[in-house]
């Protein structure tokens, strides 16, 4: 019966994108319609092989996990995608011969791409295959909703699909970090409801009476993200067959919009989301539980009451009004403590075993990270003061801020989370090799370090010329003496994008090696749990 | 007074003063009595249950 219900369902979205792609205005959308009639059709023909056979109805037990390993293994490829893409257009900064003269290789296409990427599909990924397994493991339940689970990994990755190829073919709404049009907009909502369901829906079935605080953070993020992504999408498409809309807010309303949903896509999406995962991973990596419980609960909720008005920042010195641009200013300098609260608790969670990390680089990788948090989070609201700001904006140190963050914070986070994952979710005893981590730690740690350090000297430097007047009052310097002073910053820049880029390559080998069992004495190949 | 300006002047007098009590009283709930063996307990939860969920190990523990 069900099978029925999902041939027409399928039937009916192939038709449709078939008449969407006959006529389609612009080549994004008919591209895009190709595709999900492409998949409709696939995934009917797999529907309609399958149905009328008899099926014998099993119970599953234990926990969830086969969902959990695609999303390791989804994040491992956006990672070397992004950081790819990243490396490439730094290179393009320097060496603009590199834009290679087509429309779809430009940096203004290619930048969006590397973002979304690495934001998206390696941050994404990461927090929706982490979630999966910390709230398994802190609820002591098996993931609610069987497949549906299932339904948000390969929803969440058509999502990037349809996104980075429209961004490629020119279909973009020009809101940073917001690009998708939007028909991949309203798909993404689809995906989202049911990432919420999935992972309320465990914690509603939970077997421990209370909510383990990773587990806040990552319901803070999920719920919030839907709210900004909701909002700040809020358009009316030119046609339905096309990929074009318009946005209903306009001037200076949209510009705050946007950069409410900016910011808080980095407070969610890359502070609440991942500390979700640093509040998990960190004390079992440590053994040892979080140095204070009572402060994780007080930074959460002043994180939560504090950072949704930090957005104005990104608009000092614009249209926005004079009040707007100080309250942002004045709650993105209060988000410092909270920020902090977060990089001490995990930090000293360490606090008498901090001999693990001469031995442990996973550990090590871990307390990096945190470390980068700390420092982005300090040089964050230093920036949003008004008078740093009117030096530091739209120069380059915002790029470098924005990627120590990134780079040092999620990154790192991330990998020490899937060295801990992989083992665990592969059933291996240990990793491959521990010497490779270490490896990947130094090259992350001091392409890092390239980036950052290049970043502040371009950014500085490029502030200090444009505001640079002589005796007359007349500027000194044309916006192209600026490119030009900044060659040798961005070949180191792009120097330490090969460096992390070759980390991570290490990464995806090591991780390959481990899930194949390489140099194991005993495989345990027996992937059933053991009856205790 | 028009739709904007209300917004604003409840946001700036009341609406800011009843967030900051509710910020208040959880950092004030934290801090209850009781709280620190509670605060523990929930501290140890990703060390209780990692390889089974609780209904399949009690299955386990009945076989």
């Amino acid at each position: 019966m069900t099978a029925i219900v999902k041939l027409v369902v399928l039937g009916l979205i192939t038709l449709c994108a078939a008449i969407a792609a006959n006529f389609a205005h612009d080549l994004a959308y008919q591209v895009h319609a190709i595709l999900i009639m492409l998949i409709a059709a696939g995934l009917f023909l797999w529907i309609l092989r399958g149905a009328g056979e008899e099926r014998v109805v099993v119970t599953p037990t234990g926990y969830m996990d086969d969902v959990v390993r695609a999303g390791v293994i989804a994040t491992a490829f956006w990672g070397v995608v992004g950081f790819l893409a990243g490396t490439y257009i730094a290179f393009q900064l320097a060496f603009p011969a590199l834009n290679l003269d087509l429309p779809w290789t430009t940096f203004g296409r290619l930048r969006p791409l590397h973002t979304s990427a690495v934001i998206f599909a390696f941050g994404g990924n990461a927090l929706i295959c982490t979630s999966f397994y910390i709230v398994q493991r802190t609820s002591a339940a098996r993931l609610w909703g069987g497949n549906l689970a299932w339904f948000v990994f390969w929803g969440y990755q058509l999502f990037i699909v349809l996104a980075a190829t429209g961004y490629l073919l020119g279909a973009t709404q020009s809101k940073e970090y917001a690009e998708p049009e939007w028909y991949v907009d309203i798909w993404l909502t689809l995906v989202w409801v049911a990432y919420l369901a999935v992972f309320l829906g465990t914690i509603i079935k939970r077997k421990e009476p209370h909510i383990y605080v990773a587990n806040w953070f990552l319901l803070s993020f999920i719920v919030t993200v839907a709210m900004l992504h909701l909002v700040n999408n809020l358009s009316l498409p030119v046609s339905i067959f096309g990929s074009k809309s318009v946005q209903l807010f306009a001037g200076v309303q949209d510009a705050l919009t946007q950069w409410w949903y900016g910011h808080n896509a980095v407070g969610f999406f890359l502070t609440a989301g991942f500390l979700g995962m640093m509040y998990y991973f960190i004390p079992k990596q440590a053994e040892r539980p979080v140095y204070s419980y009572k402060l994780s609960i007080i930074h959460f909720w002043a994180l939560i009451f504090l950072y949704i008005w930090a957005g104005p920042h990104h608009l000092h010195y614009t249209a926005l009004p004079d009040w707007a641009q100080t309250l942002g200013m004045v709650f993105s300098i209060m988000l410092w403590m909270p920020s902090w609260g977060g990089m001490i608790n995990g930090l000293m969670t360490l606090s008498g075993a901090w001999d693990k990390l001469r031995t442990d680089p996973v550990l090590r990788m871990m307390v990096v990270s945190v470390g980068f948090y700390g420092m982005a989070t300090f040089e964050g609201p230093m920036m949003s003061i008004k008078a740093v700001n009117s030096l530091s904006h739209y120069t380059d140190w915002t790029i470098g801020h924005v990627h120590s963050g990134a780079l040092g914070w999620n990154g790192m986070i991330t990998f020490g989370a899937l060295y801990f994952l992989v083992p665990k979710l592969w059933n291996r005893q240990a990793l491959y090799s521990l010497s490779l981590v270490s490896w990947h730690f130094w090259l992350a740690t001091i392409g890092i370090v390239l980036y950052a350090a290049s970043m502040w000297v371009t950014g500085i430097m490029e502030g200090l010329m444009w505001r640079e007047v002589d005796a007359q009052g007349f500027l000194v310097n044309s916006f192209a003496d600026t490119v030009d002073a900044k060659l040798p910053m961005y070949v180191v820049r792009g120097l330490g994008g090969v460096l992390y880029l070759a980390g991570a390559l290490i990464m995806v080998y090591n991780l390959w090696m481990t899930a194949r069992g390489a140099g194991e004495t005993a495989p345990a190949r027996n992937a059933a749990v053991p009856a205790e | 007074m028009d739709w904007y300006s209300l917004l604003r002047e409840i946001a700036d007098s009341w609406g800011l003063l009843a967030l900051t009590l509710i910020f208040l009283g959880v950092v004030l709930w934290a801090f209850r009595p009781g709280s620190r063996a509670l605060h523990k307990d929930i501290a140890e939860i990703p060390f209780r249950h990692d390889t089974l969920p609780a209904d399949d190990t009690e299955k386990a523990k009945d076989r």
